[in-house]
């Protein structure tokens, strides 16, 4: 990383994550608005609304609560956001080029692990901790079909770098080939994210879970850093599964950004289509019928793979 | 000279979580100082440009972190886990033995005649580790797996508070009117059995 680089990806970075987070949150508060009823302009605007109201409101702290640990992972989801953006090529221009970005972009993804329980555990409130406890039950369910399902566009590559998987997409996407992964990754960017069908963690049951007690800029910053993992999971597919920046006329950079904003404007889209799945029974889901199917997928490309001596 | 400064601050890191381990009153807070001694370990191992080895160590020393704070907090005794509480027992026998394993350890350091490199490293080193596990090295995997797996299975035996008698009472084959296993479950798992 050269040092102009190194000083985009800590300006240019951080800020375009943010301005996705910020236009996901809205448009997500208009189909909200529009399926209450409500007037569409004014969802668009709730999140602004929100969040000045939210940087004006004084931080509430339980006595007792770990603030420390509490802190940390609130602001952990927003960095782990960017460490995740970070190592993505964005067409011939890249911030970091990590041999092993595949395994990076998994290792950060578990992080959210450590992050969703300290925000549940440190506010020191039983139904965050139910919370807490309800994400790493979920983790559990949707973290080895993750697994094995980016393990897919790694063997098509042959190749962890994702300069390298973005290449050997040239002739064919992956996710032509690769549909089962591509699914399965896309639930589980949702399932991280805590968003959509797999928000139990923060779920209205619960009084809204790991939410509960947070308030004040640490509830902006969890509220934002929850759309920001999700801008950086769709960011994410788009080397792995869309070509990365390949597309005619406009230059590859701004190609992956157009493809991150649909995969986004898919997953809004689709949100309302599924119910809450609790953790409970998704685990049975997730380890009986979604790992052999991911498997199966690892199989066929695996064999392609083998007998044409790379990808298609 | 960048590097060598970043690997002695990691070490440092490495080493101030690993006391902080015993100083916190806290289990999460224990643990997730552990977490971050094992991180910095990792980013060591990035450093000595093993970047698979050092990204899977953080990767898989997060995941265990997050779940054995689950278990200690579950598991550990009323509810201390909850409150305030002393990390370290047997404290002068610890020290001891600690001090013991020290000595041994950075004695070996200076006494063993290191034998000087042969070779150079491998242009792609996650490859060469790939080729050695899958290759050279596959009888060792192939008698350590099945005996990882038979623990897990084991643990997995002991700890599950119900088994199928319990589910299903005498009669393994229970099913209901219209075919179905009919197991008396408090929760039913997600596809119905």
């Amino acid at each position: 990383m050269s040092s102009p680089a190194a000083m985009a990806a800590v300006v240019l970075l951080p800020v375009g994550v943010a301005v996705l987070a910020l236009a996901a949150a809205s448009v997500n508060g208009a189909v909200n608005a529009r399926a209450e009823g409500g007037a569409v302009r004014d969802g668009f605007a709730a999140p602004f609304r929100e969040t000045a109201r939210l940087v004006r409101q004084q931080r509430r702290t339980l006595p007792g609560a770990d603030s420390l640990l509490w802190r940390i992972a609130g602001a952990g989801l927003g960095i782990a956001a960017v460490l995740q953006v970070v190592v993505i090529p964005f067409g011939a221009v890249w911030f970091a080029d990590l041999p092993v970005g595949l395994v990076w972009f998994n290792a950060i993804d578990v992080l959210l692990w450590a992050l969703w329980w300290l925000l549940g555990w440190g506010a020191n409130s039983s139904w965050s901790l139910v919370g807490g406890y309800r994400f790493l039950a979920q983790a559990l369910s949707y973290e080895i079909p993750l697994m094995f399902a980016l393990t897919a566009p790694a063997i098509g590559a042959g190749s962890l770098r994702l300069l390298d998987v973005q290449a050997a997409q040239h002739s064919l996407w992956f996710v032509v080939w690769m549909p089962v992964s591509f699914l399965v990754y896309m639930a589980s960017v949702v399932a991280f994210s805590s968003w959509g069908p797999f928000q139990t963690a923060l779920g209205p049951d619960i009084g809204t879970g790991v939410l509960a007690e947070l308030s004040g800029i640490d509830r902006l910053l969890v509220l934002g850093g929850r759309y920001a993992v999700l801008v950086a999971g769709a960011a994410f597919s788009v080397p792995l599964f869309l070509g990365g920046g390949s597309g005619p006329l406009l230059p590859g950079g701004i190609w992956v950004v157009v493809k991150t904003i649909a995969v986004l404007a898919g997953i809004l889209a689709v949100r309302r289509l599924f119910p809450t799945v609790r953790p409970d029974r998704l685990a049975e889901i997730a380890w009986v019928i979604v790992v052999p199917l991911v498997l199966v997928q690892l199989a066929v490309v695996a064999v392609i793979v083998g007998v044409n001596r790379g990808a298609l | 000279m960048i590097v060598a400064l970043m690997f002695w601050a990691f070490a440092a890191l490495a080493v101030a979580g690993g006391i902080a381990v015993f100083v916190v009153n806290s289990m999460a807070r224990a643990t997730y100082a552990l977490a971050v001694s094992f991180v910095a370990v990792g980013a060591m191992i990035v450093l000595l440009h093993l970047d698979y080895i050092g990204v899977i160590t953080i990767l898989m020393m997060l995941m265990e972190m997050a779940i054995m704070a689950v278990f200690m907090v579950m598991f550990t005794g009323m509810n201390p886990a909850l409150m305030p509480m002393d990390m370290t027992h047997h404290k002068r026998r610890s020290a001891i033995l600690a001090a013991v394993v020290f000595a041994l350890l950075a004695g070996a350091i200076f006494l063993i005649p290191w034998p000087a490199r042969i070779g150079s490293p491998a242009a792609d080193l996650t490859r060469s580790l790939g080729d050695a596990i899958m290759g050279s090295k596959m009888l060792v995997m192939l008698t350590i797996s099945p005996m990882l797996f038979a623990t897990i299975v084991a643990a997995l035996v002991l700890a599950n508070p119900r088994g199928r008698y319990d589910r299903y009472g005498d009669r393994l084959d229970r099913r209901t009117a219209d075919g179905y296993p009919d197991p008396d479950d408090p929760i039913r798992g997600g596809i119905g059995r």
